[in-house]
Parts: C-alpha cells; sequence; structure tokens
C-alpha cells in the first residue's frame, strides 16, 4: 500500500524456485528497511480471517499467497473536526 | 597611471550597470513568470482526476479479499468495521467485553457493546515515512485494512503506538452512537435473513 496511490505488485515469485525467492528477499528487505511494515492474512482458529504481522522473511508462511507492506503506524496527531 | 585607469574602469561598470539594470529586472521578472506559468502548467497535465478513485476502487478490492464476507458487507454498507476485543480470543457467550470500531481516517474507536458506552479514541496514522515533510494519504479502503491487520495481529502493539483520547475528541459521539444503533439494525436484519434462508433451504 502507497500513500497516494493504493496497492502496487512489488514482486512475484514461487517460493520454490530459488531464483525468484531469492528476488521476493531482496523486496521484502527493502520494503522493511524503507520502515514499511510486512502482514500476512491467515486464517485464525475460530474460523475468522486476520492478519498476522512479520519482521523477517522466514516467519512468512511458506504456502502464503502474499505479503501486504503498510506505512509504519504512528500515532495520529490530527486536529479535531468532526 | 594604474589608479586612474582601474577608478574609470569600475566608474565604466558602475555606469554600464546602472544602464542595463531596468532591462535586466525586466528580463529576470519575466523569467520567473514564465517559469511560475510553466511549473502550474506541468501540475494541471499531472493532475489525474481518476487516479484516486481507482486507488479507492484496488483498495475495496485488496480489503474484500482480506476480511471475512461479514466484515466487508458491513464495511460496505454501513461504512466502518467492527472488531471485537480482545483481539484473537475465541467468542464466547454474550457481546465481547470490548470493541473497536474503524472508521477511514478517523480514530479507532473503543466501546462496550453490552451498554454502548464509549471508551476511547484511538488516534493512528500511516503517513509515507520516505516523505517525512508531508505525504498523501493511503486511500480510504487501504487504511481501513492497515488499521485492521495491524490491530488483528497485534493489538497492544497498535493501541500501544496510538495517541489515546477521551471519546469525542475527533469522532462526534451522537455519530458513534447513531453507527452503533445502525450496526445493531443491520445485524438483526442480517441475522434474521440468515435464518430465513436457513429455512427455506
Amino acid at each position: 500500500m502507497k500513500p497516494g496511490h493504493g496497492e502496487i505488485v512489488l514482486a512475484e515469485g514461487d517460493v520454490d524456485v530459488p531464483e525468484e525467492e531469492q528476488e521476493l528477499i531482496e523486496a521484502f528487505r527493502r520494503e522493511l528497511d524503507a520502515g514499511m511494515w510486512a502482514a500476512v492474512p491467515t486464517e485464525g482458529l475460530a474460523g475468522r480471517r486476520e492478519a498476522e504481522l512479520v519482521k523477517s522473511f522466514d516467519e512468512v508462511p511458506r504456502d502464503a499467497e502474499r505479503v501486504i507492506f503498510f506505512p509504519r503506524a504512528a500515532g495520529g496527531a490530527a486536529p479535531a473536526g468532526r | 597611471m594604474a589608479l586612474p585607469l582601474g577608478t574609470a574602469a569600475v566608474l565604466l561598470l558602475v555606469l554600464f550597470f546602472e544602464l542595463v539594470r531596468p532591462r535586466l529586472s525586466r528580463t529576470f521578472t519575466r523569467a520567473r513568470v514564465a517559469i511560475a506559468r510553466a511549473h502550474r502548467m506541468h501540475a494541471v497535465e499531472s493532475y489525474d482526476p481518476g487516479r484516486e478513485r481507482r486507488a479507492e476502487q484496488r483498495a475495496r478490492a485488496l480489503l474484500r479479499s482480506c476480511v471475512d464476507d461479514r466484515d466487508w458487507d458491513m464495511y460496505s454498507e454501513l461504512g466502518f468495521l467492527r472488531v471485537n476485543g480482545p483481539v484473537g480470543a475465541s467468542a464466547g457467550e454474550g457481546p465481547a467485553p470490548y470493541a473497536y470500531l474503524i472508521y477511514p481516517h478517523k480514530p479507532i474507536v473503543a466501546y462496550v457493546p453490552a451498554t454502548g458506552e464509549l471508551l476511547n479514541e484511538y488516534c493512528i496514522t500511516f503517513p509515507d515515512h520516505t516523505k517525512p515533510f508531508g505525504s498523501s494519504r493511503l486511500p480510504h479502503s487501504d487504511d481501513v485494512l492497515a488499521k485492521w491487520m495491524a490491530i488483528t495481529a497485534d493489538e497492544r502493539r497498535l493501541i500501544g503506538e496510538a495517541n489515546m483520547h477521551l471519546p469525542g475528541r475527533q469522532v462526534d459521539p451522537a455519530r458513534i452512537r447513531r453507527d452503533l444503533a445502525r450496526l445493531a439494525r443491520w445485524e438483526r436484519e442480517r441475522s434474521e435473513r440468515e435464518l430465513g434462508g436457513a429455512r427455506a433451504a
């Protein structure tokens, strides 16, 4: 997710193909180095959908379809308004 | 000999500068105006009025692919998401002890579902850290998805990052009460529809 643009595909590949996995790892590191958070949409124990924050590529489940990067959260200080 | 010649040269230079100064000044002014006009034209040409709409459409599709169908229906019909707390705990009997309302580009509002009591506002943003002096915002549905992912993944961390305020600082409590009433009605009608569908089947 990129402010002002929305969703952008950064990299695509198969983790079982070493070259493609390397590309995915590099894209992952690049985003985390840029201060992004990485989340993997998952399904919880009760069958409810939820997300899992991951801090390294090793934490990404091998069968994950995608990793979503979004800007790191910060305390908002917007002016009061309704 | 050198001193008078030098003085004369300086005087000539000053006189020449005085002669050409008005013309130079006009030239600089014209150049400044032309540059400003070129910048304005570039800004007008590069503005794409459909970009934000397309970004929002992509964001809605992404949100829909991540949350439950029920949550997606809630967001698309009511304009906000409700997440029960504590996040990750299995749903027990009765209402959750507390819940969050997630609005796009508004603070997350915590409340008690059983009583409707408003607890806190958690102000949270997702700024573009590569542009510390001001950046565009995430599309509405991306902002909701980012909050939803952060809160379902690590509730404590997100709440720890947020600025906490009493209810009513940014979101009108009357609006929240109206939204809670809409949510209750929406859930009732949905349950009735589901029951009716189950009976028909």
